[in-house]
C-alpha cells in the first residue's frame, strides 16, 4: 500500500499522481475514489493531467476515455485497458495498492502482451 | 449496402473501417492503402520516432486481433486509380476492379515538395515511416548540418528533435513570424521563442532562393537574403495538397479536397470523405473547411459513416479543430476557430515560464484555447469555447 495523500487534499473532480513501481493516478470522482496506472495505453500522456467525466478520465492528448472502475478504454486510440488499483481510505488518509488489479479485460489483455 | 470500400488506410481510414462495423454494416468492406502498411500513427515520426525513442512496433493503431475483427479485405501498397460515378466503382492501378455500393475517401494528403530538389540525396519531407526511417538514419549517420525549411508544426518539431540528437540545426521560414497567420503573433511568438531558447539557429523571414547540391547531394540552402547555409541535410515541411488526383472525371466537386456537405457526403450521396482530403462546409462558419488534424480523422469518421449507412445526412460536423504539438519537451495544444485579430487573455500561468493557458476572445466569448504545458487547464478550457458562429469576416 501506498500513502497518497489526506482525504480533504483530493477533493471531487480532482486528481493525485503518486510514483510507484510505475506511475499511478488516483481519482477523487465524486466521492469515489479510484486509481489507474497513469500512462495512458495508447502513447507517453499522464492520465491525471486528463478531464475528469463522471468517472471517466479523458487521456489529455488524443481524448480517449477511460473508464476508471475497469480501465477499458471507450474509444479509439487507445487499445488496450489501463491497469487498476485498489483505494482505501484509512483515518482521512487515501491509500492505493500498488499491485494492479485483475480483471476478465485485462488479463486477456496481459496475456496478449506477454505473448508479443 | 452489400459491399463499402474505404480508400485509404491510414487513421481517418481504418477509423472509418471501425465504425462501420462499430454501426452494424456486416457486409463486405475493402479497404485500399497505398502503404504496404496497416494502420500506423503518424505524429510520433516527427518526435519519438525520430528521436529513437520508439520504434515501428509502437506506432501501430491496433493489435492485430483488432484488425482481424474488422474481417475486412486489406488492399495494401495499391492506389486507386478511378472512382467510377455511375455505381461508385473503383478502379487500382493494378487493374482490378471493386464493384461497391458506397465509398469512403479518406486519401489523405502528401507532402509539397521542395522545387530543385528531385534526384537531390539529403533532401527529405516527413509524412511516411520510410520517411521518417530514411531521416532518421541520415540524422544519425555522422553528426551532419541540418537544416529545415518551413517553421509550421512538423518543421518545428523535427527542429526540435534534431537538437535533442545534438546536432546543428537551422530553421528557415518565408514568413516574418512563423504560425502568426495561426495563433496571432502574441502567442505565435512564444512558439517561435522556443527554438533559439533551445539552440536552434532561426531565419525568419526568409525565403530559399535554391539547394546547392555537388556529386548528386545537397551540401547548402542559399536564402534570398545570398546568405549560404551549409546542410548535409534539408527536411522540408512546407505544407501538403489533399490526394484528390484519383477523383478526376468522377464528377466529385474538387477544390482543394473533395467538397462534402456538413456531414461529409460528397455530390454523391453514397461517397463520402473524411480527414485531409475532405473539404467540409460548416455551416455555423458559412464557409467550407479543411482540417489536417489527427483529431479530425478520427473523428469525422463516425458521422461520415452514419450518414452514408443512412443515405442522408443525419447528422453534421460540429467538433471544434484540436490539435497538439511537441516541441523541446514544450506540449503545446490548440483549439478552436480563431482569427489573427481575436482578442488573446492569458487566463492560467504565464507565458515567460512556458507553462500557460491561454484564450482567445471576440466580442467577450471564448473562441479558441491555447496551452503551453497545461493539460488539464486545456481540458476544461477546450468544452467553455462557444460554437462558432457565421464568420462571414474570412469566407
Amino acid at each position: 500500500m501506498f500513502a497518497v495523500c489526506r482525504t480533504e487534499e483530493l477533493p471531487p473532480g480532482e486528481s493525485a499522481r503518486v510514483v510507484a513501481d510505475v506511475p499511478i493516478a488516483v481519482f477523487n470522482a465524486d466521492g469515489e475514489y479510484y486509481a489507474v496506472d497513469d500512462t495512458c495505453t495508447h502513447q507517453d500522456a499522464s492520465l491525471s493531467e486528463g478531464f475528469l467525466e463522471g468517472c471517466f478520465v479523458e487521456c489529455p492528448l488524443h481524448a480517449a476515455f477511460f473508464d476508471l472502475r475497469t480501465g477499458m478504454p471507450t474509444c479509439l486510440p487507445a487499445k488496450r485497458p489501463v491497469r487498476t488499483h485498489a483505494v482505501t481510505v484509512d483515518n482521512g488518509v487515501i491509500y492505493v495498492d500498488v499491485t494492479p488489479r485483475r480483471t476478465a479485460g485485462q488479463d486477456a489483455a496481459l496475456e496478449q502482451e506477454s505473448v508479443a | 449496402m452489400r459491399t463499402i470500400t474505404v480508400v485509404g488506410g491510414s487513421l481517418g481510414g481504418y477509423s472509418a473501417a471501425q465504425q462501420l462495423r462499430a454501426q452494424g454494416f456486416d457486409g463486405r468492406l475493402v479497404v485500399v492503402g497505398t502503404e504496404v502498411h496497416l494502420p500506423y500513427d503518424r505524429p510520433p515520426l516527427s518526435k519519438d520516432f525520430l528521436k529513437g525513442q520508439i520504434g515501428t512496433a509502437d506506432l501501430a493503431l491496433g493489435e492485430q486481433q483488432d484488425f482481424d475483427e474488422l474481417e475486412a479485405e486489406w488492399r495494401l501498397g495499391e492506389f486507386a486509380a478511378r472512382l467510377r460515378p455511375a455505381d461508385a466503382g473503383i478502379e487500382l492501378y493494378s487493374g482490378e476492379q471493386i464493384g461497391t455500393d458506397g465509398v469512403v475517401i479518406a486519401t489523405g494528403a502528401s507532402t509539397r515538395v521542395l522545387p530543385g530538389s528531385a534526384g537531390v540525396g539529403g533532401v527529405h519531407t516527413l509524412r511516411t515511416l520510410e520517411d521518417a526511417q530514411a531521416l532518421r538514419e541520415e540524422l544519425t549517420t555522422g553528426r551532419p548540418n541540418v537544416v529545415v525549411i518551413g517553421a509550421g508544426f512538423i518543421g518545428a518539431e523535427v527542429a526540435s528533435s534534431c537538437a535533442a540528437l545534438g546536432l546543428d540545426v537551422t530553421i528557415v521560414e518565408a514568413a516574418e513570424l512563423p504560425l502568426a497567420r495561426v495563433l496571432g503573433t502574441r502567442l505565435a511568438s512564444a512558439c517561435a521563442a522556443l527554438h533559439s531558447e533551445h539552440g536552434v539557429a532561426v531565419r525568419f523571414g526568409a525565403g530559399v532562393e535554391e539547394l546547392r547540391s555537388a556529386a548528386g547531394h545537397v551540401v547548402g540552402v542559399r536564402l534570398a537574403t545570398g546568405e549560404e547555409l551549409p546542410a548535409d541535410v534539408v527536411v522540408a515541411g512546407i505544407g501538403v495538397q489533399p490526394n484528390t488526383g484519383w477523383l478526376s472525371g468522377s464528377g466529385l466537386s474538387l477544390h482543394d479536397g473533395v467538397l462534402c456537405d456538413s456531414g461529409g457526403v460528397t455530390d454523391l450521396s453514397n461517397v463520402v470523405a473524411v480527414g485531409d482530403v475532405a473539404r467540409v462546409f460548416r455551416p455555423d462558419l458559412g464557409r467550407n473547411v479543411r482540417t489536417e488534424h489527427w483529431a479530425t480523422a478520427n473523428g469525422q469518421p463516425r458521422i461520415a459513416v452514419r450518414n452514408l449507412l443512412d443515405g442522408i445526412t443525419n447528422e453534421q460536423h460540429t467538433d471544434m479543430p484540436y490539435f497538439w504539438s511537441d516541441q523541446y519537451g514544450v506540449r503545446i495544444q490548440f483549439a478552436g476557430f480563431v482569427h489573427p485579430e481575436d482578442d488573446v487573455r492569458i487566463i492560467d500561468g504565464d507565458i515567460e515560464d512556458r507553462c500557460f493557458l491561454a484564450q482567445y476572445e471576440r466580442d467577450g466569448r471564448p473562441v479558441g484555447v491555447l496551452a503551453f504545458n497545461h493539460p488539464r487547464g486545456f481540458g476544461r478550457a477546450r468544452r467553455q469555447l462557444s460554437r462558432p458562429t457565421l464568420d462571414v469576416a474570412t469566407s
